[in-house]
């Protein structure tokens, strides 16, 4: 046990160890899980109210699932990451399994067309991709920062081994099919091998690949037929104003309507009609942007853009090559998922169901995210 | 950190940062330059209007009677979000209403249907609101039929029946006036995408006639209740509730005994003409003001009752009234029928000749026929008359005398090869008259008529040359006579050309020429009044509901006539000689009023659908009294016969009823009008105006 905490001599009491936290990168993320709360709230009150249910449903478990997501993240912290690749091979399998558990019928259940996510007892469900990818950046960085100099590259065979631990599990998310965490955990990918020093020919190569296997999959009827849906709404969103264009039409509506301060919190006849499908989860930005406006949701834009700042300024100070690449994974799949997030609410990207990190309503995004919190504090504990 | 894993950081975290930068510019674009659209786009998407109509102003005549106006009716509606939430969606509901109501389960079930809800082609009758709005099945219930359902609300769950104003055209007078007040309707999608009114979904507008024209008076502003619904249209909040405002009310010039009068005895012309042989498939009647042009009084044969359209039309009366069968009921003869003004015309004539030099005391021949070029042109109306003057001429409606004088200046504009400028005296004077320009009545759809100078030739010709080039392929087997053959090779020849026969067909209102009934008053009212062309006008004063005034219609002058002094006492003097000792003798030499007159018979070229030669055309065209001008009264009867033995007697019958002549006396306790004319003083509209009954008349 006393390994796993790292080194007892310099075991530290809680005091200490969150005395040695970036307090700003804390303060930022505190900041967004507050008012992403208060959303969900908004989301989901009055609906609930008006269907004679506990108007305060959403927002409890949202709570819940806050304090377990802290816990691990605080967990995480303990942990020397350094260690971790030790434990590596355990995580990335566990991983495996739970996404090939998901396939099995009578396990995984499907939402919104994935078969993505596992149902426990309780009405407490699991999706095991969420915390797939952070096995993913940990075996990416482990394998590329391995037996090397500071200054010496990886080797193609090292890139090649990179590849295999995350197309693994890549093949099977794609499989459930869960199109945004594939788009996720390739965005990571690309930075980790990008940063990793590794020839930059990969990068290139696996950009190009990346764009074919789009265009292929599209024209082959690998994506399924939903997939394709949501595409065609985005390009024309009157197309299907009733399905995915409709939802896409609702949202940049309900975010435009907010004008410059917004309707006020709870006040946002858009949210409050629930004429946005899925507002407390995958759409809760619309609620940020109808009822808080633009002073309110760029404020969140504002907190996101910082929160990427501070997790650079961790990348650049440590010395650590795996620690630097772990934190660019983290960065990598924060930043493609706020801005696929953002982006569709906008009718800026395609649809595509991924949520946004922090604010979201869904207890395993939320556990992934604050785990990869406790990653980027890990890194910065140890970086001096 | 080596170089190359710092610029990779650099790089990597530009990229991050001008992703964050991106949304924000998109969020600034949403929220803060597109903010006001989508908060439009918001409301709809959440706002649901409830339409309250506003009671339509009433149309009155000049005594303030009402001609058309809203009275209460019983309407019976369907609430949707009721009967969608049984359990058969209201099936059992709609077929105990219809059998109340006398319809099928079917049309029920298509008037309570939006009209997206159905298949493209079945939407006849569906309807263009809102799920939240209550659909209205009919305004014409019957008290009995509405309790049924009042009284029975759980056989009728989500039917109510309530009281809504509904147009009504009471004629109290005995009018009907179906052409000047025209009729209203649901807006359309059109009327909603075209115009700056603010109309509301299922708002009951103006569709023709006054209606349509001073709409935007009578209309009102109907009560919106504005609701705030959620995405499963569940009624949240009420966002606006308004009430209504009633629309004004619309004094017009005319008076409701007057018109009932002028379309008895159109009527009863259209009815002489056919005992006497006549096809009469149509007449007008209008009455003027000379004065100021007010129209008191319009008429239009064959007509039909306005109420049929609150009953809601069968398909077979909407066709009925645009059919030629019927003789298109819809048409308003008196603004939209254009014919050939014949003998009326020759009063433009005078003028033409008294510009050309021509003394009206001089004697003219006036033979039988005339032969110009190789055509020989007949008197119509009369016979032989040897040697008369200009008086004598217009009195016994002389043809042939106008045909020298027409050929003669034909000739001097120097015939078929005209020298610049020529003179066209007719020309220039009927145009002065306003023959071939709207007289710019208040009513929709009016007519120009036709000036058929050198310059309409010359656009008639170029549109049709191929045609007569080539009329041997394309004319109609029926018309390809060896005349017929004849005519259009001359006209592909020369068909520019203004031939004598033009020239001379025109100086007596034959030819190309058409004017509409409206024109040729407006025209006698000028020659009756010393020469202003006044605008004709039906509107007078615009009321609110509660009697203060806030417009009044002053009279417009369209210019004045070409005519002198001495031009109009020798026309007042002439056309009186028409009723004393003319073509009009026979109808007016015993009448104790002093009319002046001009007969006009007009041929009309063509066929009726049975075969038959089209009948004349038969004018009368008026004032009186002839000492000092009031009124202007035109008849015309389309297949008439003689404008002496239809459309005079007809004018005569008007002229009776204004001034109250009975027999052969005048007893003004019957006129319409006293000595001084129609009242100047605007009539009070009265706010209970709907209690009104036939018992009001005795005014």
């Amino acid at each position: 046990m006393s390994r796993l905490l790292g080194n007892s001599r310099r075991a530290k009491s809680f005091r200490e160890s969150v005395a040695g936290y970036d307090k700003q990168l804390n303060l930022i993320v505190g900041s967004l899980l507050l008012i992403g709360t208060l959303l969900v709230w908004a989301a989901t009150r009055h609906w609930f109210a008006s269907q004679g249910l506990d108007p305060q449903y959403y927002v409890k478990r949202h709570v819940l699932n806050i304090t377990i997501g802290l816990l691990l993240a605080y967990g995480t912290t303990l942990i020397d990451y350094r260690l971790l690749r030790a434990y590596t091979p355990f995580v990335w399998g566990a991983g495996i399994l739970g996404l090939a558990a998901v396939l099995i019928p009578g396990v995984g259940s499907t939402i919104n067309g994935a078969r993505s996510w596992i149902s426990f007892p309780g009405g407490f469900t699991l999706q095991p991709a969420e915390l797939a990818k952070i096995s993913v950046i940990i075996g990416m960085a482990m394998l590329l920062a391995e037996a090397r100099d500071k200054d010496s590259a990886p080797s193609h065979l090292d890139v090649i081994k990179s590849l295999v631990v995350a197309l693994v599990p890549m093949l099977l998310i794609i499989l459930e099919p869960d199109l945004g965490e594939a788009l996720i955990i390739s965005a990571s990918v690309i930075a980790i091998i990008g940063v990793s020093g590794a020839p930059s020919r990969w990068v290139i190569g696996l950009l190009l690949i990346g764009v074919l296997t789009g265009v292929v999959a599209v024209k082959a009827g690998v994506i399924h037929q939903y997939q394709v849906k949501r595409l065609q709404a985005f390009v024309n969103p009157a197309a299907d104003p009733q399905q995915s264009g409709y939802q896409l039409r609702q949202s940049r509506i309900t975010i435009g309507s907010g004008g410059i301060v917004g309707r006020g919190l709870f006040s946002g006849p858009q949210t409050n009609g629930r004429f946005v499908p899925e507002q407390q989860t995958d759409f809760i930005f619309t609620v940020a942007g109808e009822e808080l406006g633009f002073l309110g949701s760029g404020l969140i834009l504002l907190l996101f853009g910082l929160f990427f700042v501070r997790a650079f300024a961790i990348a650049a100070r440590t010395s650590d090559i795996f620690g630097r690449l772990v934190c660019i994974g983290v960065i990598a799949w924060f930043a493609f998922q706020t801005f696929e997030n953002i982006g569709m609410t906008m009718g800026l990207m395609p649809m595509t169901g991924v949520p946004l990190p922090f604010m979201s309503y869904g207890g395993s995004s939320m556990f992934a995210n604050l785990v990869g919190l406790g990653l980027l504090q890990s890194v910065h504990l140890r970086s001096r | 950190m080596n170089q190359r894993a710092r610029l990779s950081l650099i790089v990597t975290q530009t990229l991050v940062l001008s992703l964050m930068l991106a949304l924000f510019g998109r969020l600034f674009f949403l929220q803060v330059a597109s903010g006001p659209k989508y908060q439009n786009a918001a409301l709809s998407i959440q706002s649901r209007d409830i339409v309250n109509p506003a009671i339509r102003g009433a149309i009155t005549d000049n005594s303030g009677l009402p001609l058309a106006m809203d009275r209460p009716g019983m309407q019976i509606s369907v609430d949707r979000s009721a009967t969608d939430a049984l359990s058969d969606k209201g099936l059992a509901v709609f077929a105990r209403l219809a059998k109340l109501l006398s319809l099928t389960p079917n049309d029920i079930y298509t008037r309570t249907r939006l009209c997206g809800e159905l298949a493209i082609g079945q939407r006849t009758g569906c309807w263009n609101g809102t799920r939240q709005q209550p659909i209205p099945l009919t305004k014409l219930v019957t008290q009995a039929q509405a309790l049924r359902v009042l009284e029975n609300p759980s056989l009728f769950p989500g039917v109510d029946a309530a009281s809504v104003p509904i147009r009504s055209y009471p004629t109290l007078a005995g009018e009907n006036a179906t052409h000047v007040l025209g009729y209203t309707g649901v807006v359309t999608d059109a009327d909603l995408l075209n115009s700056g009114n603010h109309y509301y979904h299922n708002e009951i507008v103006g569709k023709s006639g006054l209606e349509l024209v001073y709409d935007n008076y009578l209309r009102g502003t109907p009560g919106v209740k504005t609701l705030i619904v959620d995405r499963k249209e569940v009624i949240s909040s009420v966002a606006q509730n308004t009430k209504s405002i009633a629309g004004n009310n619309l004094v017009t010039h005319l008076d409701a005994r007057l018109q009932a009068a002028t379309e008895k005895a159109l009527a009863s012309s259209v009815a002489r003409s056919r005992s006497l042989g006549y096809h009469a498939d149509s007449g007008a009647a209008v009455v003027m003001d000379v004065t100021n042009g007010a129209i008191l009084a319009m008429a239009s044969y064959p007509t039909y009752d306005l109420n049929m359209w609150q009953k809601g039309l069968t398909t077979k009366q909407a066709s009925d009234l645009f059919s030629v069968s019927t003789g298109v009921p819809a048409l308003s003869r008196a603004i939209q029928g254009v014919y050939a003004p014949a003998s009326t015309f020759k009063s433009i004539s005078i003028v033409a000749a008294k510009a050309a030099g021509y003394n009206m005391n001089s004697l003219y021949n006036c033979p039988a026929q005339l032969k110009v070029g190789t055509q020989v042109f007949k008197n119509f109306e009369t016979k032989s008359q040897g040697n008369i003057n200009m008086t004598e001429a217009i009195a016994v409606s002389c043809d042939t005398i106008w045909y020298q004088i027409a050929f003669d200046q034909w000739l001097k504009d120097g015939g078929l090869n005209p020298h610049s400028p020529v003179n066209d005296y007719f020309f220039n004077s009927a145009r002065s008259f306003g023959v071939g320009t709207k007289t710019g009545i208040d009513l929709p759809g009016e007519l120009s008529g036709r000036l058929p100078d050198r310059q309409w030739k010359q656009n008639y010709y170029d549109t049709n040359k191929a045609f007569f080039c080539n009329y041997a392929a394309r004319a109609k087997p029926s018309d390809l006579t060896p005349y017929l053959i004849a005519i259009a090779h001359e006209n592909c020849l020369d068909g520019n050309k203004l031939r004598a026969g033009d020239a001379v067909n025109f100086a007596i209102g034959q030819g190309d020429t058409l004017v509409t009934p409206l024109q040729l008053t407006s025209i006698y009212a000028a020659i009756a009044n010393g020469g202003t062309l006044w605008q004709p006008q039906v509107a007078r004063a615009v009321l609110t509901p509660q009697g203060k005034v806030i417009r009044t219609f002053t009279p417009v002058s369209n210019g004045k006539i070409p005519a002198t002094s001495s031009d109009i006492s020798f026309l007042h003097n002439a056309l009186r000689a028409v009723a004393t000792r003319g073509t009009a003798a026979g109808v007016f030499s015993t009448f104790p009023i002093d009319v002046a007159g001009k007969t006009g018979t007009g041929q009309v070229l063509g066929r009726n659908p049975d075969g038959s030669a089209k009948n004349d055309t038969s004018w009368f065209a008026s004032f009186a009294p002839s000492s000092s001008p009031r009124y202007a009264v035109v008849m015309m009867v389309s297949q008439g016969g003689f404008g002496a033995e239809v459309s005079a007697v007809g004018v005569k019958d008007i002229y009776s009823a204004i001034f109250g002549v009975v027999g052969n006396k005048v007893d003004p306790t019957q006129a319409i009008f006293p000595k001084s004319g129609p009242s100047a003083t605007i009539p009070k509209v009265d706010p209970k105006y709907a209690k009104l009954s036939a018992g009001v008349l005795t005014k």
